[in-house]
């Protein structure tokens, strides 16, 4: 079977898991019954263990589903420190489905899979020898890939029925009150895992910082947890910042920024109240730098600014060009520390930012946003999950829930090294053409055609030439050739979901 | 490809190092006027020859757009000359850009040996021009003759960094001593009628300084600058833009040519007032400046900021 991107889907997984195919960027108005956890009931006055060993032993079953949240990315110790204790006390069948994984956890997951701890996952993303490992086909079930919007929606379904969640936090008192804004490793925003702290049957606390009762302001509620685990250091704080958060040098990552920006500032959106969403990276930030001085030069100011935060965001924020940041999590430590001293930076979790099945989502009020690609094909469909050889190396994000934005602006060089990056069709469709409208690239700009309305703001803008998708399409083959075909096998080791919940592509498993 | 001297803007010579694949292919985008190819500084005697091929290659694979592109060879001194000579005319490259020329007759020298690979490889003979580098006190007393020296010079430029150390001093951020050079070489120029560049300026971290000279040089007259990183390129054109004054002064000119030539008049007249060469030309070349600066569309009317 085929979906409406023209991948064909592996029937026998699709019928085994109840999935159906991808069809359209439209949610529509569907009802919807959400899931309720179970409580274990408790009115005792302290929750404070010391032992993972002693609460794994109560909470953890073989065949169970457990979460973790990537808030401290590779500053992580949580992870490895409760995932050390289950593979030790021999606990087999696991579903793992944390919000996404990083780096710092890449071995304990190949060793727990290797000794059938862990036997499915869910993820928004992997990379590194976990993605190798994956992509060769160490994991026997196929790996279920979410956005975050959509990691919501699949555990307010019930797709995913969290058992356990465990969530290292940076303070919390000894009934489970706890924020991500104070402490030694803080990184601001808990975003992703107030969605497990919400939904998880039994909510354990991991934290190397016990206040006193009660701790304000409480992003997690003591309503919500069962366990508080004391331990010796939860993360590293120079490890839990992601990427550059200085302003890039490099002309062409710069060149590339100064075009988004011209393609933001000629659109009808650039007026006063708009909102915006940039990511991390150099040409990001360059962005945000460029923009900050055309709204000074216009008397333009941001109703709101949305998603990941990085400093120059909250910067923004201080100086009144944005009236709020909308903070589902924070990318660097100026942006965590930001948090909880200034109001107007309001920390929101993964549905509200981002959920399609919703009574309303952040990012369906969002004006512009700009996503990266490491693939973009002549139908402007989008992958940021596998390589150019095939393996997973990347991470769904915040890319499909965001790019519902009313100019979805997709930044990256036409081309990378010795590869393409604007392709005939790319290995993995992640996030759909439909739902993309303008591709930036250092030779110049394509406008998906279905917007034409942009096809007139954008002309004539001086110094950025317009090209069909299919023209840039070409001048990158020009420039670096036409690659040999990837080889897979029929083997598929990873379903990738559109935030829906339907299938928009499947990765197969590479040929040695 | 090449265009006639008075046609072509020269505002910014962009250094590429010759054996950096990934800047290779990239300096095409960012707009420069004319894109130099080094094989000779910025390239270790190791990789000589690795440079030349991928130079070679990119000359004639890649699209580099409306930019003029020059090479700089080794010197007439070395043992890579010849080959970079004869690899770069069979490549079709735009200038060949001799380092440390002190005479009029290594001028004619590379002449003559553009000629010989212009007929080893079927190029058409004048079509490949030269331009000199001038490096050392010798050079900047003969740059006159050197200016002169081949009717394929399109230029010559000012390399401050041997210069100074040729004349026992280094770069201050005023500039003095390189006053007497730079008036030399743009006089060697004008009095040739080719362009001018003025030297580079290294320290990125300065653009205040930078803004400083490139104003220096333009007040002086020079067409452009040797720049070292494509983010000299806008601060460069935006010192070169001309005012709306300028613009509207060189419309109002250019439309009374205009008349002019309908009516058959060889006399070009403006407010009541004769139109003399100086003004066309100076007219025109505000227009192509304009122009470049995106500061006026296709039919030159100006563009509100």
């Amino acid at each position: 079977m085929k979906n409406s991107v023209n991948r064909e889907l592996p029937e026998d997984i699709m019928n085994e898991l109840d999935y159906k195919g991808f069809e359209s960027t439209e949610i529509g108005n569907p009802e919807i019954q959400r899931v309720a956890p179970k409580v274990h009931v408790s009115t005792g006055d302290n929750k404070v263990v010391s032992s993972i060993e002693d609460v794994v032993k109560k909470t953890v079953k073989d065949g169970m589903t457990i979460s973790f949240h990537h808030h401290f990315r590779n500053g992580d110790f949580v992870f490895n420190k409760v995932m050390r204790v289950i593979i030790d006390a021999g606990i087999q069948d696991l579903t793992l489905a944390p919000s996404s994984l990083t780096g710092v956890m890449n071995d304990m997951v190949i060793e727990a899979i290797k000794k059938g701890t862990i036997t499915n996952i869910t993820s928004s993303g992997m990379r590194g020898s976990l993605g190798d490992f994956v992509s060769h086909g160490g994991l026997k079930n196929p790996v279920i890939f979410r956005s975050h919007g959509n990691r919501a929606r699949a555990i307010e379904h019930g797709d995913i029925k969290i058992d356990v969640a465990f969530l290292g936090v940076p303070n919390a008192d000894r009934l489970g009150n706890a924020n991500g804004m104070n402490g030694n490793a803080v990184f601001g925003s808990l975003g992703y895992a107030l969605m497990d702290a919400q939904y998880a049957n039994s909510v354990v606390l991991l934290t190397d910082n016990i206040v006193p009762y009660p701790n304000t302001p409480a992003s997690i509620k003591q309503t919500q947890v069962d366990y508080v685990v004391e331990v010796d250091k939860v993360g590293d704080p120079e490890k839990i910042g992601s990427g550059a958060t200085r302003f890039t040098k490099d002309p062409k990552e710069l060149k590339i920024a100064e075009t988004v920006n011209k393609v933001i500032t000629n659109s009808p959106y650039f007026k006063n109240g708009f909102s915006f969403q940039t990511g991390t990276g150099g040409a990001a930030l360059a962005v945000t730098r460029y923009l900050r001085q055309e709204m000074i030069d216009n008397k333009i100011k941001a109703s709101f600014a949305l998603g990941g935060i990085t400093k120059p965001t909250t910067d923004l924020l201080e100086e009144g060009l944005v009236e709020k940041v909308m903070d589902v999590q924070d990318f660097d430590k100026g942006a965590a520390d930001f948090m909880h001293t200034n109001p107007k930076q309001q920390e929101i979790d993964a549905s509200w930012y981002a959920d399609p099945d919703n009574k309303g989502a952040m990012v369906d009020q969002l004006d512009v946003v700009i996503l990266s690609a490491l693939e973009i094909d002549t139908k402007f469909n989008v992958n940021v999950m596998s390589g150019s050889d095939g393996v997973i190396r990347g991470a769904i994000g915040g890319h499909q829930d965001a790019s519902t934005a009313n100019l979805t602006i997709i930044s990256a060089p036409l081309i990378r090294g010795r590869i393409a990056t604007v392709v005939p069709d790319v290995t993995t469709v992640v996030t759909p053409g439909d739902s993309v409208d303008v591709l930036v690239t250092e030779y110049g700009i394509a406008i998906n055609p279905k917007r034409d309305d942009l096809k007139k703001a954008l002309s004539n803008i001086p110094g950025v030439p317009i090209y069909d998708i299919s023209e840039l399409q070409q001048m990158a083959e020009k420039r670096v050739g036409k690659p040999t075909p990837l080889q897979f096998t029929d083997r598929t080791v990873a379903m990738i979901e559109y935030r829906d919940g339907s299938i928009i592509d499947t990765i197969k498993q590479v040929k040695d | 490809m090449a265009q006639k001297n008075e046609e072509r803007l020269r505002r910014t010579m962009m250094f590429v190092p010759g054996n950096n694949p990934a800047m290779v292919k990239d300096a095409g985008i960012y707009g420069a006027d004319s894109i130099m190819f080094d094989l000779e500084d910025a390239v270790s005697m190791a990789e000589k020859d690795a440079a030349r091929d991928l130079v070679y290659e990119a000359i004639q694979s890649q699209d580099y757009g409306n930019a003029e592109l020059v090479v700089r060879v080794n010197g007439q001194d070395t043992p890579y000359y010849n080959n970079d000579v004869k690899a770069m005319v069979k490549a079709g490259i735009d200038v060949v850009r001799l380092p440390k020329v002190e005479d009029a007759q290594m001028i004619q020298t590379l002449e003559k040996d553009v000629l010989a690979a212009e007929k080893q490889f079927g190029r058409e003979e004048g079509s490949t021009h030269v331009m000199a580098a001038i490096e050392s006190a010798k050079g900047v007393l003969n740059v006159a003759e050197i200016a002169a020296a081949s009717d394929r010079m399109i230029g010559v430029a000012l390399s401050a960094e041997d210069y100074t150390t040729d004349m026992k001093t280094h770069r201050y951020p005023d500039g003095a001593e390189l006053e007497f050079a730079r008036n030399m070489v743009l006089h060697a120029a004008r009095a040739a009628g080719i362009a001018a560049f003025d030297t580079v300026f290294t320290n990125m971290d300065d653009t205040e300084g930078f803004y400083r000279e490139t104003r220096y040089i333009h007040q002086l007259g020079f067409d452009g600058k040797s720049l070292v990183n494509p983010r000299q390129i806008s601060m460069v054109n935006s010192v070169y833009e001309p005012t709306q004054k300028e613009i509207k002064n060189a419309q109002n000119v250019i439309t009374a040519i205009e008349e002019a030539r309908i009516k058959g008049s060889g006399v070009i007249s403006m407010n009541g007032q004769m139109v003399d060469r100086p003004v066309v030309l100076r007219a025109q070349r505000v227009m192509r400046l304009a122009k470049a600066s995106n500061l006026v569309d296709e039919e030159g009317n100006y563009i509100e900021k």
